[in-house]
């Protein structure tokens, strides 16, 4: 278990949790089915518009199955980041997981380690969450 | 004679109940008797659908394009060629 992904959608999910802060940003990125290879980032509005919260629209939500589903692709990734807490699940996180196959990324951007940033990666499975490695391509 | 004909779409989380199918059929005039006969189907499905009595937060349920909240939830009127998508809401903390 480990994701890899290029250095370019690390910078843009770091770039959009920072244009959005206060607020979680979220989203997700698409890949091939069955690939589990990143292909395609997607920012999400967070519905919720919330320092502590990110829920996606659920039309957005229908939108982005559907589009899933026409194009042969899945949910690779699901993004979000944490404003004020280290990158880690929060109870809420392992609570809402619903996508087995999918890894959960989150982003702190935290201001004990501004302008650093935390970028991990996790499996989240029935309550139980496994942090993995994550390769960043350059 | 009962003839299912509301399309179901299960989400991956919810297809061990299934045997893993993706779309399955179920019979029911309004949303909370659709889930009744998923449930007798599949038993255990409505567990993951409700928490007492009413749809869990964590789960979202479309007829077509809508989502149930603003069609009545459970009492949600269903007809013959409906398509339901069942999806687990992207959220969290």
């Amino acid at each position: 278990m480990s994701l890899t992904i290029s250095r370019a959608m690390v910078n843009q999910i770091l770039e959009q949790a920072r244009a959005e802060y206060p607020d979680e940003a979220c989203g997700v990125i698409l890949g091939s089915l069955g690939a589990d290879t990143p292909k395609r980032l997607k920012p999400m509005i967070n519905a919720a518009h919330s320092p502590t919260f990110y829920e996606f629209d659920p039309k957005d939500l229908l939108a982005l199955y559907r589009e899933v589903d026409d194009n042969d692709e899945e949910i690779v990734v699901i993004y979000h980041s944490h404003t004020e807490t280290e990158a880690y699940p929060s109870r809420t996180d392992i609570a809402y997981a619903g996508e087995p196959g999918a890894h959960y990324v989150l982003v702190s951007t935290r201001e004990e380690i501004a302008p650093a940033t935390e970028f991990r990666s996790y499996r989240i499975i029935d309550g139980t969450v496994t942090e993995e490695p994550v390769t960043i391509l350059d | 004679m009962t003839t299912a004909a509301i399309e179901v779409r299960i989400p991956t989380i919810l297809r061990p109940y299934t045997k893993d199918a993706k779309v399955v059929s179920a019979d029911g005039a309004d949303l909370k008797s659709l889930i009744s006969d998923l449930d007798r189907q599949y038993p255990g499905l409505a567990e993951r659908l409700l928490e007492d009595g009413a749809l869990r937060r964590f789960i979202n349920i479309y007829v077509n394009d809508e989502d149930v909240r603003f069609i009545g939830g459970l009492d949600a009127a269903l007809k013959l060629g409906d398509s339901i998508t069942v999806l687990p809401a992207v959220a969290g903390g």
